[in-house]
């Protein structure tokens, strides 16, 4: 177990806890859930962290450790998890011819599951464009250069639907993004916004995510901040949540201006954050209150 | 120099049972983190601190901080001490200090300054996620800042 200075904190809690008659809060993640989805798809949950994170982790812990037992139950059942919806209709999309070229995914990819791999290594330099790309760029890029179809907005249902599809592909797959070489300018900016502390409040993602995970503030059980499970259901929201714009809502919450979904800044980030998470996997499709 | 005669003239009004104005911010006069002088000219109201103390879009204290004398106030969280017994351990200028802007007392630390209104980074128009106008209010006014701190009087061990 991990030493931090919050820890105290906890036992006074759990302390004022039993005094006030409440029920104690929570606060590691849960010691032995393992995720198996449908049954048959083993997820690793637990890693170890990558050298480059310099022991600011150690142990690395999947968000889904961090939810009560119904939301973890969800997301091991296709038909319980609220997701399955919106990925139903990315896999349709998927067979779906679009545009003036008279072409569907499947014309040129065939069967979604040569997807595999894809959602795991994402975002990525994309050498022709001189820039790190996205999930939801190489999706547009298909889309307006092959198929002759529009662009689809970023955090659009269709977008988040096709995201979804592809990334359900990649489930249980190694995260294994790439840091180096052309990529390590993108990563070096996202590491630099992660420890930025933005707005009115003053706090940057590691003073929730790598400070504080497995402490409370107010009702939420703070987790590593891991995108793994993205995109994600969201009970509260009743709907898909994107990274893009989990970093919005985030970045919100700290009484800062925040970056748009899609812009350099994010896609850095999600880079950097991304890389964070090298030891776990992917899991397509988490539940989250 | 100039500070003092402020202090004066204020101490004067307040004997001879008239008000003064707020003080700005940025017209604190900090002593290691600590603000002798109220920022307000009303006694702090520690019904109303605890109303600020509880309101997510105001102090929102709870979200971090435990406090056993709020047993009705649920889901407290513990990114920082349980404040029980706050009262004790500082003084009154001390605790005005740590909820204007903790920085100046614990360096580094994770809570926000509840009274500042520059030297932000991208700061937002309260949780809209669009930019700051160009006067950013404080996030808790100068009576609010003395209500709270009348709260925290309370808390002694
Ligand atoms: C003021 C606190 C706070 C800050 C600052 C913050 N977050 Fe979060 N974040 C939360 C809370 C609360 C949740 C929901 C519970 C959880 O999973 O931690 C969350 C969830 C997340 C998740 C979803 C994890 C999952 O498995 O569902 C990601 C990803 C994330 N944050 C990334 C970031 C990034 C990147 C930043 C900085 C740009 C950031 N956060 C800054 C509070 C914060
Ligand atoms: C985002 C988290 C956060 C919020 C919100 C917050 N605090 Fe804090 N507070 C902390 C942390 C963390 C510390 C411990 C100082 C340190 O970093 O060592 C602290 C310390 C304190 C202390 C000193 C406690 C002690 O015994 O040493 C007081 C008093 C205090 N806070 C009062 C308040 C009040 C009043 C509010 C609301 C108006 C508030 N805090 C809001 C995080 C927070």
């Amino acid at each position: 177990m991990m030493l931090r200075k919050s820890r105290t904190t906890i036992a006074a809690l759990a302390l004022g806890a039993v005094t006030l008659g409440m029920t104690p809060a929570l606060a590691d993640p849960h010691p032995d859930a393992e995720l198996v989805v449908n049954g048959e798809i083993t997820i690793p949950t637990r890693g170890t962290a990558p050298a480059y994170l310099d022991g600011h982790l150690t142990e690395l812990y999947s968000g889904w450790l961090f939810r009560e037992d119904e939301t973890r139950a969800m997301q091991m059942d296709d038909f319980d998890n609220p997701a399955m919806v919106f990925t139903d209709a990315g896999l349709e999309a998927w067979d779906t011819v679009e545009g003036t070229e008279g072409k569907s995914c499947a014309t040129c990819h065939h069967e979604i599951e040569s997807m595999a791999g894809v959602r795991a290594a994402m975002p990525k330099y994309n050498e022709k464009a001189g820039d790190l790309w996205s999930l939801e760029e190489y999706i547009n890029a298909c889309r307006t250069e092959r198929m002759g179809a529009e662009k689809l907005k970023w955090n659009s249902d269709k977008m988040k639907a096709m995201t979804l599809a592809l990334s359900i592909q990649s489930r249980g797959m190694p995260i294994s993004v790439n840091i180096d070489g052309p990529s390590k300018p993108y990563w070096e900016q996202g590491r630099e916004i992660y420890y930025t502390r933005y707005g009115q409040l003053e706090m940057s993602c590691a003073n929730c995510h790598e400070d504080n995970w497995g402490n409370m503030i107010r009702a939420d059980h703070l987790s590593q901040g891991h995108i793994n499970a993205f995109p994600v259901y969201r009970l509260k929201d009743a709907g898909v949540v994107s990274i893009h714009q989990r970093f919005v809502g985030c970045v919100r919450d700290t009484r800062a201006e925040t970056f748009e979904a899609g812009s350099p800044e994010f896609k850095a980030l999600e880079l950097y954050v991304a890389s964070r998470g090298v030891g776990l996997a992917i899991e397509g499709a988490g539940v989250r209150p | 120099m100039l500070r003092h005669a402020v202090f004066a003239a204020c101490a004067v009004t307040v004997l001879a049972g008239q008000t003064w104005a707020e003080i700005a911010p940025a017209d604190i006069v900090w002593q290691e983190g600590a603000i002798a002088q109220p920022l307000a000219d009303q006694p702090g109201d520690p019904e109303s601190g605890k109303k600020i103390m509880t309101t997510n879009a105001l102090g929102n204290c709870v979200a971090c901080h435990l406090i056993g004398t709020m047993p009705d106030v649920q889901f407290q969280g513990n990114i920082g001490p349980a404040l029980d017994g706050a009262a004790s351990r500082y003084t009154e200028a001390q605790l005005r200090g740590i909820v204007v802007d903790s920085k100046k007392t614990f360096e580094g630390t994770e809570m926000p300054a509840m009274y500042k209104t520059s030297g932000f980074i991208r700061p937002g128009n309260a949780y809209t996620g669009k930019a700051a106008p160009a006067d950013l209010p404080p996030i808790l006014s100068a009576q609010q800042i003395e209500d709270v701190v009348a709260y925290l009087l309370t808390l002694k061990e």
